[in-house]
């Protein structure tokens, strides 16, 4: 399944075209694009620079401190990393079954993490692109643009992302840095002023969650045709599944299908991953390329998030979501929607489905239980796996006798996408960039399908962001003979 | 209460705690948070996010606090405005691109804010803070304890290099 650009057969021959670093994603990553005299694209990777060393970060530490300790491998999905690492140590502390008030505040926590996070993707992040066309004035195509042409939009997503982060305070007991999920349960649940508090404001959650998806739907079919074929990619997909097929991003088994929606693996405990999952390393990136394994490297790279978590599920369990799934299939025609843009109207989707959960939520008892921990005998290994914004998220640790963590093992939500985002760049390379000088814009359409992903290529620090965009052309003897950039003003400048 | 009424000033402070210097900010949070500071809210997140715009309303003056790679050591003090930078293509904003998305939501200009950028060296995850950027963090803390008098007029400096 393996496009036939990863690798060019005389690359020494061929002009190298740098795109560093990208914008509106995360951490580290540069595009570089080999074409020859006849500007035909002949080579497309997506790197990724920064080797994170996520796993050293680990090892050596107690395991009651792991919760707390990995949200800060991410400043974008803390929550995350909280909530996948609490359910590692359930595992460790033989937690085989939450209490059910400790199960639905984790899940509270987690469906306000993944609103507030598709709240700033969409709104925030991709919705320039998507409102205003790939090749609008790059000034333009921002927040700031968003805002002026759309006041209520912009305004929305700001809200949105606030109720988000607020779902988050209350759950985890701080604003950052929370400490609610610890093994074997949460140590809070909520009180009576505290659920009225969200309940306030979440009829409105739920209205701006509805019109989100008629907006993407909007946007999406007004050039149905174009949205569907740009960057789309025939690619197996995986994710989380509930017990029944339901959707569900906290807690299940986990599900892949094939490019035509055919069963691979289903229901499988995610504890066995390494039975399904391989991870393959490629010499020019530092992020690995995992893959599943009865398929084997080359078929089998799959694609991870809310593409794959909508294709894959039999239904959703809220009404509103459910409805728009439904609709979101038809345009599949049969088949799984493979069109890497209809990321964001899944995303929406998915959106839309918290609202309705943290409403239901909001309404059950439970969430206000004293029964907060359970625990068991201490064991040796510990899997936590849920679905983070972007996609599966593993977190594996293994500890001595002491309770100090000896081995750790993560593959986080974009590691699962790295194939699928090289394929999606070089789709766009063959297709709108093949044969023509490189501009902006054109340029700009492959950051587009990279976006799509929502990729955390890094951790928050402060190496990132010096530079929105630099595109550096460099001939066969690697003399650079061209150099665009993009100053933090949007200017673009030829530099050289 | 859930929601407390903002106070007059708020020191907003981000960067991650894990990551060497990036600790910086932070650790100006954790300074502050143990004096007794009348009128100020101290607020600290991993990144400035849109949402923050929300925490500027009803103040009167804010200081936001950063590690930065390439302030003049320990710290540069400077004054900020509204401004339509790129940092929100970023997942990450500028506090002026903050500013700049609080002007657009709310139709009003922002409260008068500053930026107190302290230099840091070391940025890797699981790093400590550096020798270097914990002297810097000390004279900032100090300044910062010095802006806060209320026997010092309002009208402050706009832009101060202090030399190291």
């Amino acid at each position: 399944m393996s496009s036939n650009l990863e690798t060019a057969a005389n690359p020494e021959k061929l002009e190298r075209i740098v795109i560093e670093p990208l914008t509106r994603v995360e951490g580290h990553g540069k595009v570089t694009l080999l074409q020859d005299e006849n500007l035909h694209i002949r080579q497309a990777r997506l790197h990724i620079v920064e080797f994170r060393g996520f796993e050293k970060f680990i090892q050596g530490r107690p395991y009651w401190e792991l919760p707390v300790l990995v949200q800060r491998l991410c400043g974008i999905c803390p929550v995350s990393h909280h909530l996948a690492a609490a359910k590692a140590t359930d595992m460790l502390v033989g937690a085989t079954q939450l209490t059910p008030t400790a199960e639905k505040i984790r899940r509270l926590m987690h469906y306000g993490q993944t609103l507030q996070s598709h709240a700033l993707h969409f709104f925030h992040l991709c919705s320039p692109d998507l409102l205003f066309g790939f090749d609008d004035e790059v000034r333009h195509r921002n927040i700031i643009g968003v805002i002026e042409d759309h006041p209520e939009i912009a305004k929305q997503g700001v809200l949105l992302r606030k109720y988000g982060q607020e779902v988050i305070r209350l759950t985890a007991g701080k604003r950052i840095h929370g400490t609610g999920a610890i093994p074997g349960g949460v140590n809070k649940s909520l009180n009576r002023e505290e659920i009225d508090y969200l309940q306030k404001d979440i009829e409105q959650m739920v209205q701006w969650g509805q019109d989100a998806v008629e907006l993407i739907k909007r946007i999406f079919f007004e050039q149905l045709d174009y949205h569907m074929a740009f960057a789309s990619i025939d690619s197996n997909m995986m994710s989380m599944i509930g017990a029944n097929g339901e959707f569900d991003i906290y807690h299940g088994g986990l599900r892949a299908k094939d490019a035509d929606g055919s069963t691979i693996f289903d229901h499988v405990d995610y504890t066995g991953y390494r039975d399904y999952i391989r991870e393959g390393v490629k010499n020019w990136s530092y992020m690995k390329f995992p893959f599943i394994e009865s398929l084997g490297a080359e078929h089998g790279w799959y694609r991870v998030g809310p593409l794959a978590r909508v294709n894959n599920c039999d239904y959703f369990s809220t009404p509103l979501a459910e409805q728009q799934r439904k609709l979101f299939m038809e345009a599949g025609h049969g088949r799984p929607v493979h069109a890497s843009l209809a990321f964001h109207w899944a995303r929406l989707i998915e959106l839309l489905y918290c609202t309705e959960a943290i409403r239901e939520l909001l309404l059950d008892p439970d969430i206000s239980g004293t029964e907060l921990v359970n625990k068991g005998a201490l064991q040796a290994c510990g899997i936590g796996v849920l679905e983070a914004p972007r996609g599966t998220l593993f977190h594996h640790y293994e500890i001595d006798d002491d309770g100090i963590v000896n081995k750790a093992n993560l593959i986080v939500s974009t590691t699962n996408n790295n194939q699928a985002m090289n394929e999606s760049i070089r789709q766009v390379s063959n297709n709108y960039l093949d044969g023509k000088q490189l501009t902006e814009p054109l340029l700009n359409q492959i950051e587009v399908a990279i976006r799509a992903y929502d990729p955390c290529l890094s951790c928050a620090t402060h190496a990132m962001g010096k530079m929105p965009l630099e595109i550096t052309l460099l001939n066969e003897k690697q003399e650079v003979v061209d150099r665009l950039e993009k100053r933090v003003t949007g200017e673009i400048q030829r530099t050289l | 209460m859930l929601q407390q009424p903002a106070k007059p000033d708020l020191i907003f402070t981000w960067g991650n705690p894990s990551r060497g210097d990036d600790a910086l900010g932070p650790a100006m949070y954790e300074l502050l948070q143990h004096e007794a500071l009348d009128g100020v809210d101290l607020l600290t997140d991993f990144q400035l996010q849109i949402e923050h715009a929300i925490d500027l309303e009803g103040r009167e003056r804010v200081l936001f606090v950063d590690a930065s790679t390439s302030a003049s050591a320990p710290f540069e003090l400077a004054r900020l405005q509204p401004e339509q930078d790129a940092s929100y293509t970023t997942h990450a904003m500028s506090p002026q691109a903050l500013l700049s998305v609080y002007r657009q939501i709310n139709g009003c200009e922002p409260p008068p804010a500053w930026l107190l950028s302290i230099r840091g060296y070391e940025f890797g995850l699981g790093l400590p803070l550096s020798t270097a950027a914990n002297r810097h963090l000390q004279a900032a803390f100090g300044h910062v304890l010095k802006l806060l008098d209320p026997a010092r007029p309002a009208d402050r400096d706009e832009h101060i290099v202090i030399p190291d």
